[in-house]
């Protein structure tokens, strides 16, 4: 990583930062348009290219056609960086023929504390409701993989930096109850920078609510998996993104506790590199495995077969 | 606690200050003149004693974080000193070290053996690196689970006393991680079958409040605080400034009559004028009296549905719409 990234600004609910987002759709697009000074090119020598055909790697700056990044389930072709994705395309790459059923989409959030940072929090869903399909920083969904069933949890990390807040609680704990209902095993797959500070105490309460059901789902026998991808921090990984019966992760997500910048001002120190990568946490014991995303739902029917073989 | 003159006062307990200046003055009038004065030091004995119960009558949400921060506040090993008889203290996690932020041991409540467990802050400038502030380690919340689960086996109640700005954010606590101690006791704490009462009694930060602050009854003492974040580090990150803590404590509502109102604690435990420092005796009475309290109706519960209850109680926590 050359650069480092604040992903607690995303918490703040603020969208408009390109620095921070060097992997959106919308940034893959945009790293294109000449920002630099020194261009000698006059306008009518221009030539027009569409946009969003081309994008560069964040990591190693390799270029190539959207389509084929897609293709490789937005996995660098050349040094396997895998960009941030959002809940829709788990669940296509997860799901049989791409097919499945979402599920609690009626939930919404809501200001019930009236709470105003900068912006009023209703005033900030609204935003994000107006611009994007997302009604939350998670959503659910039932399907197959490779014939057998599960329940896919995933969260959206543009929603608020996929902070974990009432809405988020209870959708996985109505998930949870569904697995119950249809003996089916969990997936959850986590993206967030941590609780939703709006929400104050009550997104706290989330930490227990959530593993409170996985108390019930435990005793119903039903596997749990926790897939944590980057960035999985506070709330989630101190509560559900840890209690996985299996825990695992995407190659070089960024995954602890507290974030990298409260770190290095408590210690002040800088950080080793590959600190809180997935590669440190299977190192020092709290991962089960690293999956490739390529080979994410060939590991899933896997785990799933040899949980009910 | 501290006689004056060797009490602190905060900004807005300089007003008492002022008062215990002018006992002094006349103190040493009587002295030199040999006039009686004890009338009007009387008076302003008085005078302080309305002063504290004014004080914390009208405190913003921003004051009661700092009083809950009181050099002379109480900590655990303070109520546990002054609650409970032939306490045991107990050391270690059993596997890297023993975290001095978190202490824990059996001891008995009028007779009755129970394991207390707390967040311990230091309460000079040695004790307090000694305690790491009150910020525990991974080994911290590892002890405190064992102690739970020693208590578990033979069939004793819990109470844990939550006191700490947070969880220790260092480079160690992510090795050894941080994250995944707190999440096995929020989900042990679920599952244990003997009577969990918890008390938030200063600072009730985040994850690491949280880590000890899953039971049966939850209490908050009246000048605490509990939330998801510190309002600095909130207003640091909404607000992107260090200078709005006093409005992030506002916005979090994070006071114990406002978590009490959204039924995310079951009680306010009140303490004497002007804030628990200013009588340990009296604070840790009635907070005794208040565990007992719990303890006794939740005994009333059977094992099974106790756990039972205790999930069905933090899944009702939260606010959403359904369209």
């Amino acid at each position: 990583m050359k650069k480092e990234e604040d992903f607690e600004s995303n918490l703040a609910g603020e969208a408009d930062n390109d620095a921070n987002h060097p992997d959106t759709a919308e940034s893959r697009e945009r790293w294109f348009r000449r920002l630099r000074k020194g261009i000698t090119t006059t306008t009518s020598e221009k030539k027009e290219t569409p946009e969003g055909l081309w994008s560069k790697c964040p990591e190693c700056n390799y270029i190539c056609t959207t389509t084929e990044l897609e293709e490789s389930l937005y996995v660098c072709p050349k040094c396997n960086y895998h960009h941030r994705i959002g809940s829709e395309d788990y669940f296509k790459i997860i799901f049989d023929e791409e097919q499945f059923t979402a599920l609690f989409e009626n939930i919404y959030s809501k200001d019930f504390l009236g709470f105003t940072d900068l912006k009023p929090y209703q005033k900030r869903l609204d935003e994000i409701h107006s611009k994007t399909d997302l009604k939350d920083s998670m959503r659910v969904a039932t399907g197959n993989v490779n014939g057998k069933g599960l329940v896919v949890a995933a969260m959206d990390f543009e929603f608020i930096g996929g902070s974990l807040g009432s809405v988020m609680g209870e959708k996985f704990a109505r998930a949870v109850d569904y697995c119950i209902e249809h003996k089916l095993p969990y997936l959850v797959i986590s993206k967030s920078g941590g609780a939703r500070m709006m929400e104050s105490a009550f997104s706290l309460m989330q930490l227990a609510k959530t593993s409170g059901k996985l108390s019930q789902l435990s005793d119903a026998g039903l596997p749990f998996i926790s897939l944590m991808t980057d960035p999985t921090f506070g709330g989630i990984s101190a509560s559900f993104g840890m209690l996985g019966d299996l825990n695992i992760a995407e190659p070089g997500a960024l995954i602890g506790f507290a974030g990298p910048r409260v770190i290095k001002e408590t210690i002040k120190k800088d950080l080793p590199p590959g600190f809180q990568r997935s590669e440190f946490l299977l190192e020092h014991g709290f991962l089960d495995f690293i999956v490739d995303r390529k080979v994410l739902k060939d590991k899933l029917a896997q785990l799933i077969t040899l949980f009910q073989g | 606690m501290p006689q004056y003159p060797n009490r602190q006062f905060l900004d807005f307990e300089q007003p008492i200050k002022t008062l215990y200046e002018e006992i002094d003055k006349l103190k040493q009038t009587a002295e030199k003149s040999k006039i009686d004065m004890s009338e009007g030091i009387k008076k302003l004995e008085a005078a302080i004693e309305d002063k504290r119960k004014e004080i914390t009558s009208h405190l913003t949400p921003w004051q009661r974080v700092q009083l809950s921060r009181h050099p002379d506040r109480p900590y655990t090993l303070k109520y546990i000193d002054k609650m409970i008889d032939s306490f045991l203290e107990l050391h270690g996690d059993r596997n890297i070290k023993d975290d001095k932020a978190m202490v824990g041991g059996f001891g008995q409540l009028d007779g009755e053996t129970v394991m207390f467990i707390g967040q311990q802050k230091g309460i000079n400038t040695k004790l307090r690196q000694l305690r790491n502030f009150g910020m525990a380690n991974p080994e911290g919340y590892r002890k405190a689970l064992r102690l739970m689960r020693l208590a578990e086996k033979f069939n004793k109640p819990i109470v844990t006393l939550i006191d700490t700005p947070g969880a220790f954010p260092g480079l160690e606590a992510e090795e050894r991680g941080q994250g995944e101690a707190i999440a096995r006791n929020i989900y042990e704490m679920m599952r244990l079958k003997v009577p969990v009462i918890c008390v938030i009694i200063g600072e009730g930060a985040s994850g690491g409040a949280l880590g000890i602050g899953v039971g049966d009854k939850i209490l908050m003492m009246e000048n605490a605080w509990y939330t998801v974040i510190s309002p600095e580090n909130c207003s640091a990150i909404l607000w992107r400034s260090w200078e709005k803590k006093e409005v992030a404590a506002e916005q979090l509502k994070l006071t114990a009559k406002d978590m009490h109102g959204f039924g995310l604690v079951d009680e306010i435990v009140p303490e004497p004028a002007g804030g628990a420092h200013w009588d340990y005796d009296q604070a840790a009475a009635i907070l005794k009296a208040h565990i007992k309290k719990a303890l006794q109706e939740i005994k009333q519960v059977a094992p099974e549905k106790r756990m039972e209850d205790r999930i069905e109680k933090f899944s009702k926590m939260g606010f959403w719409d359904e369209r």
